[in-house]
């Protein structure tokens, strides 16, 4: 049945509720509640969440957003708590302690924001990738540690503006570059990984979100979710601000089967690098006069990297047709 | 009938959860416990355990897994030493709080730095405010036998608190020593189903574990693991009438050697307590009146019961092998006197710092240290209760 986004919205109920605390403008909440509802509707799910600004939002005592099973424990280990989780399913399923009714099934979600995902949480991660555990991990990516206020993180753009590494006279912003975490989880040989983001009618998301899910073995999606405190945008140019990442290709959508890329959206016009800076408060200092060279060097890198991706889009592909 | 066996420390360890037979163990290697992950996973590969055995990438991990599969619902095991524990500090803290009756061997090891691989108790000294239920073990017997105990003690409905269970390493770990098993169908029963009253794994009911605590929640949150820590004194003796029932091997708080009529005592934990029970015997061989207080329930700490004992002493030193490096007395000194205070109990005591980084600890210097104490009685002065032994003259 092709994807229809009101269908999927009247005919699913949310199982990541209202009353949470997140933020006006955040682009946290509908990743989450989109994959959420991407569980199949007789399917269980136990989440685990590492420390951030989510799980500091939908889980204060004695309330919670989750309407499935949820455990937080630190800010390093979603990977690790979750592969516990689903090393005491396969055990007590296998012993015959713990029956699904119906052909149900329980699935392993684990959130991290790119603090704890790129950065303290990356060697959680690994580990929980590499040993094949069935879960899925989701990257939501808001591009600095936000929850703390707006520290750099390896996931920061370049030249972005951070609390610790400030537009200053003399250094202006942060002067490395992102960590591209995504293909370090294709790396890990993974059945399914992709990069997604929430746009127009959230069917990219959502698609990808049940292939994850629905993948057996450990799967990874890493999602970009704009912050309007960290970035410096107005809460209602949320999605504006998502499309636009999508369109200048500064966040490319794509998955990768089993090795083989596969871009889910090319754009039919490629937008300059500016149109994505421009709204967002972090890269103003970029705008000013003898500033030019950032802009230039920020679209430089964009491009190589969008043109690394096309070629390993061709690449993977002729090798698959040629097997 | 109980089998007679010659195994090390780490093996009985080992054996012990294979009996146990947990759904869930979640290890990294480190010397000198890595043999338990390696024996176990030899049960796991040959099909002796049910248990799904995750080889995680850090001490970090292991505890992390553990916390996961305990709130899930499975009963969750692992092993570690002295950085390993340091490395999963974060996270006892967590297991404690979520009320995880998760179990640990911890093979004593001293903490870095400088890095070193032998035995003292810095790495157990360590975690001592985690929240952990706390069994030392003199020799690879009670290593197991405090295993075997474990489940029954943390699972109880009134403690739910997770325990570790503590030997010497190299020095027990790793030396071969007579032991009595006890037969699996026995442990089996012994250690009983578990079954967790709320768990992650429950479709009928399903559970948010590691919220956010806010300032109206965490003190009673704490209060209530105190309670339970309280709890477990009561729980813990129940559990050894228990074992004693099916073993004849009987376990308290602490054993008292000859101390009864004793007027000067060492207080010890471990490995330790065996040499000093042959020092014990040559001096009461001799007409003193030496005995010893070797404590196996660490946390909770049997204030009471402790102070009673040492009572009627007219010295008492306190022998740790870790040292709080605060010129004040070391952790274990620290909570035997307190204990003497808060009862009312007034025997001059001093405190000896020995063993760090594995220095032997010998008969002789033991014997030393009772000659100190009848030098304390004879004076009735304590000149200066912060000592060492072992350590080498001016400390160079």
């Amino acid at each position: 049945m092709a994807y229809n986004l009101k269908e999927v919205v009247a005919n699913k109920p949310s199982r990541f509720t209202a009353g949470h605390r997140m933020c006006a403008g955040c682009g946290a909440p509908p990743v989450a509640r989109m994959i959420m509802r991407a569980l199949h509707e007789n399917d269980h799910a136990v989440v685990a969440n590492a420390t951030g600004c989510m799980e500091v939002s939908t889980c204060i005592y004695p309330y919670t957003s989750w309407t499935d099973s949820y455990i937080h424990t630190a800010f390093e280990c979603a990977g690790a708590t979750c592969s516990g989780v689903e090393a005491a399913y396969k055990s007590l399923v296998k012993q015959g302690k713990l029956k699904e009714e119906d052909g149900s099934k329980t699935k392993f979600i684990a959130f991290g924001g790119d603090g704890g995902t790129y950065d303290i949480g990356i060697q959680s991660l690994s580990g929980a990738m590499e040993r094949g555990h069935d879960m899925t991990y989701v990257c939501y990516d808001n591009g600095a540690y936000m929850n703390t206020g707006i520290q750099r993180s390896s996931a920061t753009p370049r030249f972005a503006d951070t609390t610790t590494s400030p537009a200053g006279s003399v250094i202006p912003g942060k002067m490395q570059s992102r960590k591209d975490l995504t293909q370090i989880m294709v790396a890990h040989h993974l059945p399914y990984v992709a990069q997604s983001i929430a746009m127009t009618n959230f069917k990219d998301l959502y698609e990808k979100a049940e292939k994850a899910i629905y993948t057996e073995g450990p799967t990874f999606l890493n999602v970009l979710a704009p912050c309007p405190r960290g970035w410096g945008y107005a809460t209602e140019d949320l999605m504006k601000i998502n499309k636009l990442a999508a369109d200048t290709c500064y966040w490319p959508l794509f998955e990768v089967v089993d090795g083989v890329y596969h871009i889910t959206y090319k754009p039919a016009k490629k937008l300059p690098i500016e149109e994505f800076l421009r709204p967002q408060k972090r890269f103003k200092h970029m705008f000013k006069p003898g500033n030019e060279w950032m802009i230039k060097a920020f679209q430089e890198e964009v491009d190589k990297r969008w043109q690394e991706l096309l070629d390993l889009e061709e690449m993977t592909n002729k090798n698959k047709g040629g097997e | 009938m109980s089998i007679r066996e010659r195994l090390s420390g780490n093996e009985a360890s080992a054996i012990a959860m294979k009996q146990i037979n947990p759904d869930v163990v979640a290890a990294f290697p480190i010397t000198p416990s890595t043999e338990i992950p390696q024996y176990f996973s030899t049960f796991v590969s040959n099909g002796q355990v049910d248990t799904e055995f995750v080889a995680v990438e850090s001490e970090h991990s292991a505890m992390s897994a553990c916390i996961g599969a305990e709130a899930a619902g499975a009963r969750a095991m692992t092993a570690t030493s002295a950085n390993g524990l340091s490395f999963m500090w974060e996270m006892l803290y967590i297991a404690s709080s979520s009320r995880l009756p998760i179990v640990l061997t911890l093979v004593n090891r001293a903490v870095s730095g400088p890095l070193n691989i032998h035995n003292d108790h810095s790495d157990a000294m360590g975690v001592r405010d985690a929240g952990w239920i706390m069994l030392f073990s003199e020799n690879n017997q009670e290593a197991y036998d405090n295993l075997i105990m474990a489940h029954q003690i943390a699972e109880h409905k009134d403690v739910m608190l997770p325990l570790m269970v503590c030997q010497d390493g190299f020095i027990t770990s790793h030396s071969i020593e007579n032991i009595e098993l006890i037969e699996d169908e026995k442990v089996k029963e012994f250690v009983g189903k578990y079954k967790p009253e709320h768990y992650l794994l429950n479709h009928d009911e399903p559970i948010a574990v590691g919220p956010m605590d806010v300032q109206a929640y965490l003190f009673e949150h704490k209060y209530q693991q105190a309670e339970a820590m309280k709890n477990a004194k009561k729980v813990i003796l129940e559990v050894a009438d228990k074992f004693e029932k099916l073993t004849g091997r009987k376990y308290g708080f602490f054993e008292e050697y000859k101390l009864d009529d004793a007027e000067i005592a060492i207080v010890c934990m471990n490995s330790t307590a065996g040499t000093t029970k042959a020092v014990v015997d040559d001096l009461r061989a001799k007409g003193v009146k030496a005995g010893l207080l070797k404590l196996r329930v660490y946390r909770p700490f049997p204030v009471e019961e402790v102070a009673k004992a040492l009572s009627h002493l007219k010295a008492v030193a306190i022998l740790d092998k870790a040292d709080s490096l605060n010129g004040a007395g070391a952790p274990l000194f620290t909570d035997v006197t307190s204990a003497m205070y808060t009862q009312n109990v007034h025997v001059p005591a001093v405190n000896y710092i020995y063993g760090i980084g594995g220095r032997d600890t010998t008969t002789k210097e033991l014997a030393g240290v009772f000659e100190d104490l009848q030098e304390i009685v004879k004076t009735g002065k304590v000149d200066n209760p912060y000592r060492y032994f072992g350590l080498r003259k001016g400390g160079k």
